[in-house]
């Protein structure tokens, strides 16, 4: 039987809410929550989530020799990286001086104490936890979620690419920071669609429904 | 505009049910987790607590099956608390779709068990509460930690035990206000303010709301990031459409 969709699985944490989701939105679909790199390479789909420190993320992705399997779906496949998982596809995170997947060019930097101050005058906390709005970067996967929606996030690491024509999204805390990135087929978020209601699962169901042109 | 404060309703579970007199018209089976936590997202809820009050170990596996519910139809975070014991507790309320887990006596008990949750699951899932008591005297105000419910006192500096909690991995810490609790007449705003100027971590302000200005005042005077409130929300006092739409006249920034 063919996988309409897996998510990749490397032993980091929760994967059932955004498998849940992702049925939720798409009923008929076959998801499938695996690490192992042939149902990856069998897959029409792949969901890339990741959550906790990007230094044992790495780890465990390459435990299960997911790399290749990762880099070959992301060349073709429709691909969403969440949380970490957007991480991980860029050159290099300040998290533990961690080397990450190099697919997008960039690095990931932790939010600064020093800036960590709000416009009026209050401390920022981290991790940024909470909804916050998303400036969209026009793209077909925000299509029916109004722009400046809120998102759910939670993370203390954002990611800085080296090109802006790769950012299709941006949030603010304080400064403004890219909170979504796309290349070709490949489309990643810093927020978790799974956890942010209406406007999360439309991105997930535009992601079912997403026929990148090469 | 940037992150929004959140409203978090808090539900109480004992064996598979919620208590608390829930008092939602039209609901069909008031105690049922699952409608109620439906109910509550729909009124914009930002995230849920659930707290697991269950005294027999016999029943401790209910909520299991009851967050693996909740999750697959409510697509907001969850965050279970109640009997969380070892990493495994974690490892399974995390399995069956919570989004974080809160560990009160246990953290007392095994601070390590913070420092290896977070290290295995990361930091952003790991909620420490805090019930936390005045000391009564003079000189600066001080506030000691209690576990057990709150029936046990501890000894341990309650500010002290935020920033210990915080060096261990905690990523959030909800702070419950013993002296405030069940008595409706607002947070205990400095304790609040303490624990948030204190540490670099969200704080999520708890015990005492008995009105919406005592929401606001949380993160206007206690600057709390986020504020739990149980029962004016269950007893249908007000929606949590409500205490948004009150917070966002009182100038603060809320999702609505």
């Amino acid at each position: 039987m063919s996988i309409d969709i897996a998510v990749i699985d490397y032993g980091m944490g929760n994967l059932r809410s955004v498998s849940k989701a992702i049925e939720h939105v798409a009923p008929g679909c076959r998801v499938v929550v695996t690490g192992d790199p042939r149902e990856v390479a069998a897959a029409a789909r792949v969901v890339f989530p990741g959550q906790g420190a990007m230094p044992d993320c790495m780890r465990e992705m390459e435990a299960r020799g997911l790399r290749r399997a990762l880099l070959d779906a992301a060349r073709d496949k429709p691909f969403l990286g969440i949380c970490i998982g957007l991480q991980m596809l860029f050159d290099h995170s300040e998290e533990g001086d961690t080397p990450g997947l190099g697919l997008l060019p960039g690095r990931v930097r932790r939010f600064p104490a020093e800036r960590m101050t709000g416009a009026d005058g209050s401390k920022l906390k981290v991790p940024h936890m909470g909804w916050n709005e998303v400036e969209q970067v026009p793209h077909v996967l925000w299509s029916g979620i109004p722009d400046r929606s809120r998102f759910y996030f939670v993370h203390s690491y954002y990611p800085e690419p080296a090109d802006e024509a790769l950012v299709a999204g941006w949030s603010r805390y304080p400064f403004r920071f890219a909170c979504a990135a796309a290349r070709g087929n490949v489309f990643a978020v810093q927020f978790h669609p799974e956890k942010s209601h209406d406007a999360g699962l439309r991105l997930l169901a535009n992601f079912v429904a997403w026929a990148p042109s090469a | 505009m940037g992150l929004a404060k959140r409203i978090i309703p808090c539900l109480d579970v004992t064996a598979g049910r919620v208590v608390k007199g829930v008092n939602f018209v039209e609901l069909k089976d008031a105690g049922d987790p699952v409608e109620i936590a439906r109910r509550y997202d729909e009124q914009g809820a930002d995230e849920l607590t659930f707290l697991d009050i269950t005294a027999s170990s016999d029943d401790r596996d209910l909520i299991l099956g009851i967050i693996e519910a909740v999750a697959a139809q409510v697509f907001i975070p969850l965050t279970v608390g109640g009997g969380v014991r070892a990493v495994e507790d974690v490892r399974r309320l995390l399995n069956a779709g919570a989004d974080k887990v809160s560990i009160n006596t246990s953290a007392v008990q095994n601070p390590q068990l913070v420092a290896d949750a977070s290290g295995r699951y990361g930091s952003q899932c790991i909620v420490v509460a805090v019930d936390a008591k005045r000391v009564p005297g003079d000189g600066p105000l001080r506030w000691e930690v209690y576990t057990h419910g709150g029936r046990r006192a501890t000894g341990l500096d309650a500010v002290e035990w935020g920033r210990r909690m915080q060096a261990l991995g905690a990523g959030e810490i909800l702070l419950t206000s013993m002296d405030r609790d069940g008595t409706r007449i607002g947070f205990d705003l400095e304790l609040t303010r303490a624990f948030s100027s204190a540490l670099d971590i969200p704080v999520i302000a708890s015990g005492g709301v008995g009105n919406l200005d005592h929401l606001a005042d949380g993160v206007i005077i206690g600057h709390a990031d986020a504020v739990l409130a149980a029962s004016i929300f269950h007893y249908g006092e007000y929606t949590v459409r409500q205490a948004k739409q009150h917070m966002a006249q009182r100038g603060i920034e809320v999702r609505l």
